[in-house]
């Protein structure tokens, strides 16, 4: 072994992304663009959660949509039937976005003209966790049939979110569901997180949630 | 599959140290991994055996791992423990208020060239 010569490195893999992300949101803010991106795991309801939260925006936010999908563009057809920019980003394999990629997502929808910017990241409660895309806020959705303890198995993604979004609480007689356990497990991992719970599918909750953004995004606008 | 993308990003830093020391060659490669990275070594070594067939200055090199171990910090009591065995509540003295303190890195600490 005498015979190679050993690079010190010493770097963090995730440096170089980090570091993309914080120009990205540097950039945003000079644009006054706010980009949310929003995770779950697959089936959790995030596309259907994102077109009731376009029905009530659209009409005082300018908004555009990414979708991330490792395959397929079933969620930029339904998305775009709502009449607001979208762009389908394929990973090719890769399990999340990184700041990289969200940027050329960014610069597809035009996103300069834009108050609103959702990236739907790819359906998966690990990964995404891992590389800040550059987003202003992070949002997820946590369903009801997924159960009450994933803030316990999952404990990355629910410390690095600033807003939960508990779905499908229409179907809550069904489960054994418990909201309080849950509320308790997540602020465990993140006393700050905002939980809000909303049925996307009867509409309920969904007011609160957009309440929230538009709050969020005139802020960033603002300040 | 997360294995798979952090490989990616370990050979893409790599590539680029290895060319701004003029290497010919990569033997192998050492990461430093926190115990409660969320990453499965076996799974890590198999994607970065077949990744690096793909990248001719590296195609043989070796994947090495260095486990960091988690630990925990008590705010209230200023006592550390093992987070695997006693995850978020603190063993002395029962708080709540804890954060990880190491454990979740995922670095790259050196590589073997010609």
């Amino acid at each position: 072994m005498g015979e190679f010569r050993v690079l010190e490195i010493k770097q963090s893999i995730f440096a170089d992304n980090d570091r993309r992300a914080k120009e990205l949101r540097e950039e945003l803010k000079e644009k006054k663009v706010f980009l949310l991106n929003l995770m779950s795991s697959p089936g959790s309801g995030k596309t259907t959660t994102l077109q009731r939260t376009i029905e009530l925006l659209k009409e005082k936010l300018q908004i555009g949509v990414m979708e991330a999908d490792i395959d397929s563009d079933v969620d930029a057809a339904t998305i775009s039937k709502m009449g607001v920019k979208t762009i389908q980003l394929h990973t090719g394999g890769m399990c999340h976005l990184d700041a990289g990629m969200t940027a050329q997502g960014l610069a597809g929808i035009e996103a300069g003209s834009l108050d609103l910017a959702v990236l739907e990241n790819v359906g998966n409660l690990v990964c995404p966790a891992e590389f800040d895309t550059g987003a202003v806020k992070n949002a997820m959705i946590l369903s009801v049939p997924e159960g009450d303890d994933k803030a316990l198995k999952y404990p990355l993604m629910f410390s690095i979110c600033d807003v939960v979004l508990i779905n499908k609480i229409d179907v809550l007689p069904y489960f054994d569901f418990d909201m309080e356990t849950c509320r308790k497990n997540i602020l465990m991992r993140n006393p700050k997180a905002k939980i809000i719970p909303i049925s996307a599918r009867i509409g309920e909750g969904i007011k609160e949630w957009t309440k929230w953004l538009e709050k969020e995004v005139r802020q960033w606008q603002e300040s | 599959m997360h294995e798979l993308g952090v490989v990616f990003y370990v050979i893409r830093d790599v590539k680029k140290v290895a060319k701004e020391n003029q290497v010919e060659s990569i033997e192998s490669v050492t990461l430093e991994i926190g115990e409660v990275s969320g990453v499965v070594h076996e799974y890590l070594i198999d994607c970065w055996n077949w990744a690096v067939k793909k990248e001719p200055m590296m195609d043989h090199a070796k994947l090495k791992i260095e486990m960091i171990p988690a630990l925990t910090y008590c705010e209230d009591c200023k006592g550390t423990y093992k987070t695997v065995r006693y995850a978020k509540i603190c063993p002395y003295c029962q708080s709540e208020h804890t954060y990880l303190i190491q454990g979740n890195e995922f670095n790259i600490k050196e590589m073997e060239v010609t």
